[in-house]
């Protein structure tokens, strides 16, 4: 059995999986706040990785002005979003919500490779060293990078919730639409801002795994990944959604290193997630955190 | 059919067989008949062209008409009809090739391996709904399309599969024109299937199903079973759909069956109608006919300078794709009961013009 492997594999599933934690939790967001589920996530990061794009190489501006605008369209774009598409869907049955968001992932699929072209690009180089050495593993810069923005996203968001006023807002709102209204709080800025943020992290996300793979269509896969993600976290924890991310994270990399070492079959770590979300479906489907649905006639 | 209909004054049912006739008038089922008669008159008249494009409508439409009986009528979301299509077309080449059985038998025979196969994937319908299970047909999609590029018995691996051509009692169908009658007959039966299902004891449990499932258990429906039910006749639909079409191209390859297909049977679906068997056929129509009209439309544009340049000419299959998905947007937002309901309004315009209020 090879150690060194094995363990290089599951920090590598430890990172990516604090990636997909990421993702998921601002998938959980739109989820808890507006009850629809985005099947447009993975395009978030894929419009926020080249709109950066778009701004560093096109436009050559330094990277901390482009990324700055990169939020700020991002910020702008869920909050459009929200107003022109998602708003006429309240109410509507499930179907048709779910239908909307798979239209826009569609749309916004085939329009950034019209726009940007089908082909990887890469960012200009952000750091000077390529690698550091970490316990005695080599770790590619932008890695760890990722891991400490991963990080401080969700600080960020822990604080936002527990704090700020508009977060409290929005748990408000979550936790009952007519009471929160009754109290003030506007259930319209709370969706829009939910859409907001959440496209927002999604770009942010989208820009680091963007630096260290290159910007491409295969961005979107993370959108697919992030159900296994939530549905094992349970769809409406942001603290499952974490988990959930790192245990999928783990599991590709797991699941690499078995059939690389022992079953050849090739391929097995894109399919795996798939497999463990159907047992948790049929085991337990409200997942780990998730709050069980109690239906009155 | 149910719903809003325009029978003319005093024609009132009175007994529940004129109430679930399947048309409404002898006015309508004459001109269903006519209109499926106009339509096997097509290879006669028009070119191979829409002879093409008309195959292409059948086989999608029935496979459509399964995802409508599972989404429409019963209210299960799948994300994976292109998968269970794709297993119908490699099922019948592979049932074809192996043992020998005609083709025109192992059409169906793959219909009910695809049947077998969706109430596996049916499964956690018995547990789960709504999203859950839109998730688990997600993943249904994903396992079968990873089973096709992997089980090379079965599929061919990444070679594909060859199809041999339908064989009518001796006579080898190998052209389009005589493989349009072909289709033909299977869209009538499928769809005659389709909505007789409906006025049966099991079609109404269905209804009942998706309008609210805690009462219909509390009336006597078994979920399970008629949840399973229902996958496994969507199946059945999808697998009869895919062997249409992997006969009639002659070679089946584990790229063509992707989430986007699966994606563009439910656009049907909404499109035409959810809960309308005559719907599906028009979203079916819909669908299969814009690309064909955007496609049309850019050559007629290319007299100005703009729609010559690159941008246009190469990116013309993403703006197809685009337009997939700006089509499904737009219709749940202004017209989410789709095409069906739109043709109804139309005609109680003209029924009722001048005097419409």
């Amino acid at each position: 059995m090879n150690f060194e492997l094995l363990f290089q594999l599951l920090l590598n599933g430890l990172i990516v999986g604090t990636l997909y934690g990421v993702v998921a939790m601002c998938f959980v967001l739109i989820y808890k706040s507006t009850q629809i589920v985005n099947f447009a996530q993975g395009e978030f990061l894929l419009i926020g990785a080249w709109v950066c794009y778009a701004f560093l190489v096109e436009m050559s501006m330094p990277f901390w002005l482009g990324f700055l605008f990169t939020l700020l369209f991002m910020m702008a774009f869920g909050i459009v979003l929200q107003m022109v598409v998602l708003r006429p869907m309240i109410g509507e049955p499930i179907i048709s919500v779910i239908m909307v968001t798979i239209g826009l992932s569609i749309f916004f699929q085939a329009a950034t490779k019209w726009i940007f072209g089908a082909t990887t690009a890469t960012y200009p180089q952000v750091f000077e060293t390529r690698s550091l050495n970490v316990l005695g593993m080599q770790i590619e810069t932008a890695y760890i990078m990722s891991f400490v923005i991963s990080l401080f996203i969700m600080a960020g968001f822990y604080w936002f919730f527990k704090y700020s006023k508009l977060g409290l807002a929005m748990r408000a709102t979550a936790f009952d639409q007519q009471v929160a209204q009754s109290l003030g709080i506007s259930v319209k800025t709370v969706f829009a801002m939910s859409w907001a943020i959440s496209a927002l992290v999604s770009g942010v996300a989208g820009i680091v795994i963007g630096m260290v793979n290159g910007v491409s269509s295969a961005l979107s896969v993370i959108g697919i990944k992030v159900f296994p993600a939530v549905i094992l976290g349970g769809l409406d924890s942001i603290v499952g959604a974490i988990v959930g991310g790192v245990i999928i994270g783990l599991l590709e990399n797991t699941a690499e290193f078995v059939d690389g070492q022992y079953l050849h079959w090739g391929n097995l770590f894109s399919i795996a997630p798939f497999y463990v979300l159907i047992i948790i479906l049929c085991i337990k489907p409200y997942g780990l955190f998730g709050t069980k649905d109690i239906e009155r006639i | 059919m149910a719903g809003f209909s325009l029978r003319p004054c005093g024609d009132f049912r009175t007994t529940y067989r004129q109430d679930t006739r399947i048309f409404d008038t002898t006015y309508i089922r004459n001109a269903a008949m006519l209109g499926i008669f106009a339509v096997a008159m097509i290879p006669f008249v028009l070119d191979g062209y829409y002879v093409n494009l008309f195959i292409q409508i059948s086989y999608f439409a029935i496979a459509a008409l399964g995802l409508n009986i599972l989404v429409g009528f019963t209210g299960q979301i799948s994300l994976g009809h292109a998968a269970f299509f794709g297993f119908g077309a490699f099922a019948s080449a592979w049932i074809n090739n192996t043992t020998g059985i005609p083709v025109l038998l192992s059409i169906p025979l793959a219909g009910l391996m695809t049947a077998a196969v969706g109430m596996l994937f049916g499964l956690p319908a018995a547990r789960i709904k709504g999203l859950y299970l839109a998730i688990a047909t997600l993943a249904a999609q994903f396992i079968l399309e990873d089973f096709f590029a992997r089980a090379n018995w079965f599929t061919g691996g990444s070679n594909g599969a060859a199809a041999n051509p339908v064989n009518v009692f001796g006579y080898e169908v190998y052209d389009d024109f005589s493989f349009f009658y072909v289709c033909l007959f299977f869209l009538v039966v499928m769809y005659l299937l389709g909505t007789n299902l409906m006025r049966t004891r099991d079609g109404r449990a269905f209804v009942a199903v998706r309008d609210h499932y805690l009462s219909a258990e509390i009336m006597g429906i078994n979920l399970t079973k008629y949840r399973l039910m229902s996958f496994a006749i969507s199946s059945f639909y999808a697998g009869i759909g895919g062997a249409l079409y992997g006969h009639y191209l002659g070679f089946v390859s584990a790229e063509g069956f992707t989430i986007l297909l699966s994606i563009q049977f439910l656009g049907m679906i909404i499109i035409g109608g959810l809960g309308s068997v005559k719907g599906t056929l028009m979203g079916t129509v819909f669908m299969v006919l814009l690309p064909e009209v955007m496609e049309s439309g850019v050559s007629a544009l290319s007299i100005f300078e703009w729609a010559n340049s690159t941008a246009v000419t190469d990116g013309l299959a993403y703006i197809k794709e685009m337009a997939i998905g700006l089509a499904i947007i737009l219709f749940l937002i202004f017209e989410p009961d789709g095409l069906a309901h739109r043709w109804q309004q139309i005609r109680a315009y003209w029924k009722l013009y001048p005097f419409s209020y």
